[in-house]
């Protein structure tokens, strides 16, 4: 396995903390493809890929790729035993029916009350939302797994200036600096990286974010 | 009995520039690829194409793109496929961006006879313009219209020569929600073999939905 990007690596390994055994998962192409690699293989968990598959395995071996069976983003997958494949119309009515437990996507920007960006940077690339406004409208629990700026830019700001996902908040954002909730009052910082301060965090936050007396660091198990 | 099975010129001849065209496949998986390399061959032109995606340059539904064959393109995504972003830039294609699983109801509303579909996909987004909104018992829904059109392009992997089609793992899509919603619909089948080869409950697109079936590759 090639060696994994540090801070790839952590927001990686939190997310997977998040996912419950034996839950319904769709992990969205990128850097939420790594947190499978950290769930045990005997937690039960299942992944959904929204061209129609529950049960995505892992890559194939070299030669033993199978051309009917790809991932989101069209790369080739396995199924594991005991997989279904079913049509477009049953698979985004597994989202948006509450079937799904857990989606896992990445983002350009979140705002102050927890709605993503992340289908089109206006001006420069048009992509399509493909299944992403789907997914965070319907899934159960939407994580947001990013980096925290880009281009020493903040991605969390108070109003998003690439158009939105879902008016729908997500449910929680992981970073490679800190774990931060939405809630009613506003955006909660719940933990931070090993070894970075609040005060960093603070810093590279394009908005205002409510934190609590004692912000523990993030486990990573 | 007659057949339904044709050969690739006389599938393409039924299908005339200018056409709304239902194809199936996902980043050009699932894709009827003989009847897209038909079309290029043809040089079929102003076609609507209703797909989920246009794969790659010389990929699946990239082929059309790059034989410039689409004026107007229905689709969730064309962020991998360069060329079609660069043809809708230059006011070449006309591209309308629909969340994917907007797009496969609309398709299927179009194909079971209902009047449109209601979703919270896209409330308060970019894809609300235009859109009208309906309350119901309180809760706030955006209506999308159903879809249909005059062909759809099938990919199966097994037929028999009545047209019922069996599909394989993510090859599947759209594709049999596409079956019910055009006036013509033309598949083409990795094999196609007798009638009874494949069991009752096997069949995902019952063979009256097919019009016409390609002639399996010599």
């Amino acid at each position: 396995m090639t060696r994994l990007d540090p801070d790839k690596e952590r927001i990686a390994r939190r997310v997977a903390r998040e996912i419950r055994a034996g839950s319904l998962v769709n992990l969205g192409i990128g850097l939420p493809t790594l947190v499978a690699s950290f769930i045990p293989p005997d937690f039960g968990v299942l992944f959904h890929t929204e061209n129609g598959l529950i049960g995505v395995g892992p890559r194939p071996e070299a030669g033993q790729a199978n051309p009917n069976l790809v991932d989101a983003g069209g790369s080739p997958v396995t199924a594991v035993p005991g997989a279904a494949a079913f049509d477009a119309a049953l698979s985004f009515g597994l989202i948006r029916g509450g079937h799904l437990d857990l989606t896992v996507l990445g983002g350009l920007q979140v705002d102050s009350q927890g709605r993503l960006a992340n289908w089109m940077v206006p001006g420069k690339i048009v992509p399509g939302m493909g299944g992403a406004m789907d997914l965070v409208s319907g899934a159960k629990r939407v994580i947001v797994a990013m980096a925290h700026s880009a281009n020493g830019q903040p991605k969390i700001v108070n109003a998003c200036t690439y158009p939105l996902t879902s008016i729908r908040p997500v449910s929680l954002i992981v970073t490679d600096l800190a774990v931060i909730e939405p809630t009613r009052e506003g955006l909660l910082l719940r933990e931070r990286a090993p070894s970075v301060s609040v005060e960093r965090i603070i810093q590279e936050t394009g908005t205002e974010l409510i934190i609590p007396d004692n912000v523990p660091e993030m486990e990573l198990g | 009995m007659t057949t339904k099975l044709v050969d690739i010129e006389t599938a393409i001849a039924l299908i005339p520039d200018g056409a709304s065209i239902l194809i199936g496949g996902f980043m050009g998986v699932g894709t009827p690829d003989r009847l897209l390399q038909g079309l290029v061959d043809a040089g079929r032109v102003g076609l609507t194409v209703i797909a989920n995606d246009t794969a790659r340059p010389g990929v699946g539904i990239g082929r059309l793109v790059d034989a410039r064959a689409i004026r107007r393109l229905v689709a969730s995504h064309i962020g991998t496929n360069p060329e079609t972003q660069r043809q809708m830039i230059s006011g070449e294609l006309d591209v309308v961006l629909t969340p994917q699983g907007t797009l496969v109801e609309q398709i299927r509303a179009g194909g079971h006879g209902l009047g449109g579909v209601l979703t919270r996909t896209g409330l308060g987004t970019a894809v609300e313009a235009g859109k009208s909104r309906v309350e119901i018992d309180g809760e706030t829904w955006l209506l999308e219209r159903p879809i249909r059109a005059d062909f759809a392009l099938i990919a199966a992997d097994r037929a028999d020569s009545l047209g019922n089609l069996a599909y394989a793992y993510t090859a599947r899509g759209f594709n049999p929600i596409m079956t019910m919603a055009a006036s013509t619909v033309i598949a083409e089948s990795r094999v196609v073999n007798k009638i009874g080869s494949i069991l009752p409950d096997e069949v995902v697109t019952p063979g009256i939905l097919v019009d016409y079936l390609l002639e399996p590759c010599p």
